[in-house]
């Protein structure tokens, strides 16, 4: 482009003032020069006051403003005024407007570094306050559940069937496909194994006890949390961005039985559900691996399956799936409720409603082991 | 019965002699608000009359739609009380707070629409929720709130559908399902363009007149201050404080405050008001 050089040029005067010269192009779209040489040389000679010679200047804008608010400040530490009737009309204006409303007090001290150690208290006494609000809103819930029970309880019986709609027959084309695929690769990987016994029977055996007992639900379970909950989440976020929320509130409807229980009653209907299709489907899955990869034949497939999986499998795994259906709903819901008033809050609540409905899942599916063990299921 | 919601302690003049004043719909009582340790007003003390239309105002950021949510029980009063006539609001039970609730109406300043239905359902719902009406009767009282603000023959249109004004006036619609007594608005002309803001404020008036409902509006409009304004109270942020109260085309020419002149003023000193437009 050509530009013309940005340049400074101090010389001192007789009369025991400086003049600085500003030349050329100063823009935040070329390169600005740093005032701190400038200002050393100022200070150098002395002067009484600091005047400006802006007549070489080609083009300015807020550039040249940030080295003249620098400039003085770094003259004024050394108690030398400056005097701006030599800058543009224009940056006079400016720079009076930007000192017209002195710095609020307190307002800078809002980013405090913290050290390691402070970070670690705030955050612990976050984790603290987090867990109070989960329990208040567990406790919220049950008394949500307790007023159903009563009948006193309100929410629109149209929301509840469209809730179950959606958790339940909409999802069945994704828990189809994960379904299946999880059958099949635990068909393959077993099947790899238990060739080198010649038992590749027992593929069926494995993938009807794992599908059955673990897999269904917890497969179900994740795809739910990230579809469903995640969804509640958003929902419940951004109708309180919307004060959505305040309005039923002052209206005298609990928002927690009106936008809570459906969504809640929903899921925990359609997991036990959507679980018992995905065993299903999974099994599919590994019939698939085994008619086409292992030479079996469907029936013989469909018999050692029958032999493995017994009754109390099939219960355990709809059992725990109605549990990871409650925990996805009270996740995405409490979320959404806490979720702050902005678009950056909703999308936090929606991570933050998949990430704990996720790991929710897993402890209780690590609790559901143990359990069962103990029992001997 | 605690101490606080005996009627005569209730309502007392300022030299804490009780007084029981039929026309005295909602009174302020010592609230402090705060959120943890900031305090956002203190000794917050006015009273709100029967038929009134109260303002509150103030500066940006000075607490006027954080007092709106204290007397409609979005917040807790850090300190101080709030009464509905002569009953504690903010002692109340939660039995007896839902049924205060619902003689309020308030219009949100994003109109707060529950987005997911239509105008008509966004009506109907309270009447369905609180009222024995049959169903046919509560379409039409639907009908008939939308058009008193002029939405007739949009009852199946989503808030989403219609512009920021429609929103307003449907959430308007909304607020008088129940007929309350008392209508609170949040902001009512923010957003709007000043001729939908004009007939918001002239319908506000209008509902006024017939309903003889008393009307509590957060706003900063100059213009529809002194349009709807029969009383209100000024929140002076400096101070964390209400410094002025009273009808606010009287307040604008003497009230001893200057800063309060000159907000009334736009900034200007009382001497200019003759070009701040009245009706």
């Amino acid at each position: 482009m050509g530009n013309p050089a940005t340049s400074i040029d101090v010389s001192a005067g007789h009369d025991g003032r400086a003049l600085v010269k500003l030349a050329g192009l100063w823009s935040i779209q070329g390169e600005l020069p740093e005032p701190e040489a400038a200002a050393a040389q100022v200070v150098e000679t002395g002067p009484s006051e600091v005047r400006f010679d802006t007549s070489g200047i080609d083009r300015w804008d807020s550039g040249l403003l940030i080295f003249l608010i620098r400039f003085e400040h770094l003259l004024a530490e050394h108690g030398i005024p400056s005097e701006r009737a030599g800058l543009p009309e224009g940056v006079r204006g400016m720079l009076h407007l930007a000192e017209a409303v002195p710095e609020r007090e307190g307002a800078r001290g809002q980013a405090v570094e913290l050290t390691p150690l402070a970070s670690l208290g705030v955050h612990a006494k976050a984790v603290g306050h987090g867990a109070t609000a989960t329990l208040e809103f567990v406790g919220s819930c049950v008394l949500a559940f307790v007023s159903l029970a009563a009948g006193k309880a309100r929410f629109r019986t149209s929301d509840l069937f469209l809730f179950m709609q959606e958790a339940g027959a909409e999802a069945l084309p994704i828990v189809t496909l994960i379904s299946f695929l999880v059958g099949t690769i635990l068909a393959f990987v077993g099947a790899v194994q238990l060739e080198q016994f010649g038992a590749e029977i027992y593929v069926a055996n494995l993938v009807g006890i794992a599908m059955v007992r673990e897999m269904g639900a917890m497969m179900t379970g994740i795809v739910m949390a990230g579809r469903t909950g995640a969804s509640y989440a958003a929902q419940l976020g951004s109708m309180k961005v919307n004060q959505e929320i305040d309005a039923l509130s002052t209206m005298g409807i609990d928002p927690l039985e009106f936008l809570v229980l459906p969504r809640m009653i929903a899921l925990a209907l359609m997991m036990p559900l959507l679980c018992l299709y995905s065993d299903l489907v999974g099994i599919l899955g590994g019939v698939a691996v085994g008619v086409v990869g292992l030479d079996l034949s469907a029936r013989t497939y469909y018999e050692y399956t029958k032999w493995a999986v017994g009754v109390d499998d099939l219960v355990g795994g709809i059992l725990k799936a109605s549990v990871y259906g409650i925990l996805i709903a009270l996740f995405g819901c409490l979320r959404g409720m806490q979720s702050g008033n902005s678009s950056s809050a909703v999308g936090e609540a929606t991570t933050r409603a998949v990430v704990s409905s996720i790991v929710a899942i897993i402890v209780a599916c690590g609790i559901f082991a143990v359990v069962f063990y103990v029992l001997g299921i | 019965m605690s101490l606080a919601s005996d009627p005569v302690r209730a309502v007392r003049d300022e030299k804490g002699t009780p007084v029981l004043d039929e026309n005295v719909r909602i009174t302020v009582r010592d609230l402090t608000m705060a959120f943890g340790d900031f305090v956002v007003m203190r000794d917050l003390n006015f009273t709100v009359r029967r038929g009134d239309v109260f303002i509150i105002m103030g500066g940006s950021g000075c607490g006027k739609s954080t007092l709106l949510r204290h007397m409609i029980g979005l917040l807790e009063p850090a300190k101080g009380e709030i009464f509905y006539g002569n009953e504690s609001f903010t002692m109340a039970s939660p039995e007896k707070r839902e049924e205060l609730l619902r003689r309020f109406g308030v219009l949100y300043q994003t109109g707060g629409l529950w987005s997911s239905m239509t105008l008509a359902e966004n009506v109907a719902l309270p009447l369905a929720e609180f009222t024995d009406l049959k169903p046919a009767q509560i379409e039409e009282i639907a009908s008939l709130k939308l058009s008193l603000v002029g939405l007739a023959g949009f009852e199946d249109y989503y808030p989403s559908q219609i512009s920021g004004g429609m929103q307003k006036r449907a959430g308007l619609a909304r607020a008088m399902a129940l007929d309350p007594d008392i209508l609170f608005f949040d902001e009512p002309s923010a957003g709007l363009d000043p001729i939908s803001s004009r007939l918001l404020d002239e319908l506000i008036l209008e509902l006024q007149a017939s309903l003889g409902a008393t009307i509590v509006v957060v706003t900063h409009e100059l213009a529809s201050i002194f349009t709807i304004g029969s009383n209100s109270v000024y929140l002076d942020v400096d101070t964390r404080m209400a410094t002025a109260f009273g009808n606010p085309r009287e307040l604008r020419q003497a009230h001893p405050d200057p800063k309060v002149r000159r907000f009334l003023n736009r900034g200007a000193e009382s001497e200019e008001a003759g070009h701040v437009q009245e009706k």
